[in-house]
């Protein structure tokens, strides 16, 4: 993740003058031979030009294929599901607080609010750490320190869910239990805290890289400006190249979110997956079952009925994503840079 | 400006001194969990690497990982023939041949977000009600891949074309002049100048494929041994870990299994990583 917006931001600079939108328009006569007399002379021109059109065919329906993915994946998932949320009734299912496969009764009200008390805690813990790191990466590490700090945050990024998971498993669980102890409460530590804890580290270097090319982006101007002004070089950081930034970091915070809510593997895991909504501040420390959690653990062996209302599950999931990806397009263009 | 700016020059100003504090707290925690949870997989697994973790039949007494790997390798190289040829052509014709602001791109584009954004676990149900039920191909090798290949597309893309875009138009004006016709442009002049930035997004796709668990449990399912043929059920490393830390029972050959990961992950990064680089470099010797 972090590469990708590493080599986006040095295209950007050297391209800049190179690719502006007359040099573009100019130079791509949309696919056409660039000069058509010279074909009538040279008959092995004609043979090019039948290739020329088939490839030009070939890379648009590749270029399509994305379409048709997108499209095929909202037709099975809606196709399957959305009719299955209509049988079961749409109140019943979205806020129906008791999941029991076994006598047929299907709510996924637990389980959208352990997907959104997990992915809660993760902005809460992973946001203000990640954004803070974010800041030093971009106004105050020594470049030396830069070039060790980044490749490990692109590290962080690229670590398998399922190592996430059981490093929460074997490091962060008892950790939480020992703690749970010492407060006079009981569990196994699997809880919505564990969970929110790990999916904070899992976000990270999502926010830390998507707020470093943000911040990045603003020009050096207002940062000067504030200094001309009196401003410490905090205060100018925080107060006038941070709130200039805010557009690419919100898209941060959604990316991250979006990234929480989605993570299965790690999530499943830690968080203890009870399908019973946690109540008051010791349910913190109680185990949840978020969305993508109930698909994979009764995906397995479920059939019929079951079955049907985990594709529905998978549904809400997809509406819940579709409306971060939302948010977050609409965040990206607002980014003036 | 230095890191360890006196203190006492911040004393005049406590509201920049909490500040400085804070980032400095916030970026010691980012790298203390990076080297802890690293440093902690690294002590734990070294001691467990042993030889019978690579003997090639899986069995509950070597708990072996070597058929999962050899199932990721060719999990890899079966999603990225799939999906490789895909993106680079999408990305030439975003780049080289669609006019701007056709409609389409907004729409592509749109669609390679969207996919983007997808999480894995709605790919794998998608996998398992498209390729493994709707087209009868039960879980296997090929149903695996092809989920893999719809969801490494959009990275595939998008990295392919700023590789592309970053290649000078006056490569292709040359090109032009000399009286090549697009399509040779395309794949002698500008291809080849853009092999590194696409390798790079290649490379990362991969290390996608090798993390990659939840898309995989219901469309290629659990079988640890190498697979006979397009549709056998295979398990990846990443489903065989998840597999051995749920059952348990093998904690030693987790951790051992953990680092490998840990370690291919590490190595994929680092690849990709010179190549960005090295794509960089090439470009600022043309300026």
């Amino acid at each position: 993740m972090k590469k990708d917006t590493d080599i986006k931001s040095n295209i950007g600079k050297l391209s800049g003058a190179a690719l502006s939108t007359v040099g573009r328009g100019v130079l791509s006569p949309s696919g056409a031979a660039p000069s058509p007399a010279p074909a009538r002379h040279v008959p092995a021109r004609g043979r090019s030009r039948v290739g020329e059109s088939l490839m030009r065919i070939v890379f648009t329906v590749a270029a399509l294929a994305s379409i048709l993915c997108v499209l095929l994946i909202c037709l099975f998932l809606l196709v399957r599901g959305v009719p299955t949320i209509g049988v079961i009734g749409p109140l019943k299912f979205l806020t129906g607080t008791v999941w029991k496969p076994g006598s047929d009764i299907y709510g996924v009200a637990p389980m959208i609010i352990g997907s959104i008390y997990v992915t809660a805690g993760a902005v809460v813990t992973g946001v203000p750490i990640g954004l803070l790191t974010a800041v030093f990466m971009a106004k105050f590490c020594p470049q030396g320190l830069h070039r060790l700090f980044s490749p490990a945050v692109a590290l962080l990024a690229g670590i398998p869910s399922v190592v996430y998971g059981f490093f929460g498993l074997v490091v962060l669980v008892p950790a939480i239990r020992d703690f749970m102890r010492h407060v006079g409460i009981d569990g196994s530590g699997k809880s919505v805290v564990t969970a929110s804890l790990l999916l904070g580290m899992m976000i990270l270097p999502t926010i830390i890289s998507v707020s470093e090319a943000a911040i990045r982006a603003v020009p050096d101007s207002y940062y000067e400006g504030a200094l001309a002004l009196g401003a410490t070089h905090e205060r100018a950081v925080f107060f006038a190249v941070l709130p200039a930034a805010k557009s690419g970091i919100l898209a941060a915070v959604i990316l991250g979110v979006g990234r929480s809510i989605g993570e299965t593997m790690a999530v499943i895991m830690v968080a203890g997956n009870q399908a019973l909504i946690p109540e008051g501040l010791k349910g913190l420390f109680k185990g949840v079952r978020t969305l993508t959690a109930n698909i994979v653990l009764e995906m397995g062996y479920s059939a019929d009925m079951h079955r049907k209302a985990l594709i529905a599950t998978a549904v809400v999931l997809f509406v819940f994503i579709l409306i971060i990806n939302l948010l977050f397009s609409a965040m990206k263009s607002r980014q003036p840079v | 400006m230095g890191i360890i700016k006196t203190i006492t020059d911040l004393k005049r100003h406590p509201l920049s001194l909490l500040l400085r504090l804070l980032v400095l707290a916030a970026a010691a925690f980012t790298a203390f969990a990076i080297l802890f949870m690293v440093g902690y997989i690294v002590v734990k697994g070294v001691p467990n690497i042993r030889p019978e973790l690579f003997e090639w039949e899986y069995n509950s007494v070597n708990v072996s990982l070597m058929p999962a790997l050899i199932n990721t390798v060719i999990m890899t190289f079966a999603a990225l023939l799939l999906s490789a040829p895909l993106g680079i052509f999408a990305a030439i014709y975003l780049t080289e041949y669609a006019r701007r602001g056709n409609r389409l791109i907004t729409l592509i584009r749109l669609a390679a977000e969207t996919l983007a954004g997808i999480p894995s676990i709605v790919y794998g149900l998608f996998g398992l009600l498209f390729f493994v039920t709707y087209l009868k191909w039960n879980y296997s090798l090929l149903a695996g891949a092809c989920t893999l290949a719809i969801m490494i597309l959009p990275l595939i893309m998008r990295t392919a074309e700023e590789a592309v875009l970053a290649v000078p138009d006056s490569f292709r004006e040359g090109s032009f002049g000399l009286g090549a016709g697009k399509l040779r442009t395309v794949f002698r002049i500008v291809l080849p100048s853009a092999v590194p930035g696409i390798l790079a997004g290649v490379i990362l796709a991969i290390g996608r494929v090798v993390g990659e668990s939840a898309a995989l449990i219901f469309t290629a399912g659990t079988v640890a041994k190498a697979p006979q043929s397009l549709f056998s059920s295979v398990r990846t490393l990443s489903v065989h870990m998840y597999n051995l830390s749920s059952e348990g029972m093998y904690i030693n050959q987790t951790y051992a299994t953990a680092l490998i990961l840990l370690a291919l992950v590490a190595v994929i990064n680092l690849l990709s990583g010179l190549l960005a680089k090295r794509i960089i470099g090439g470009a600022d010797e043309q300026h």
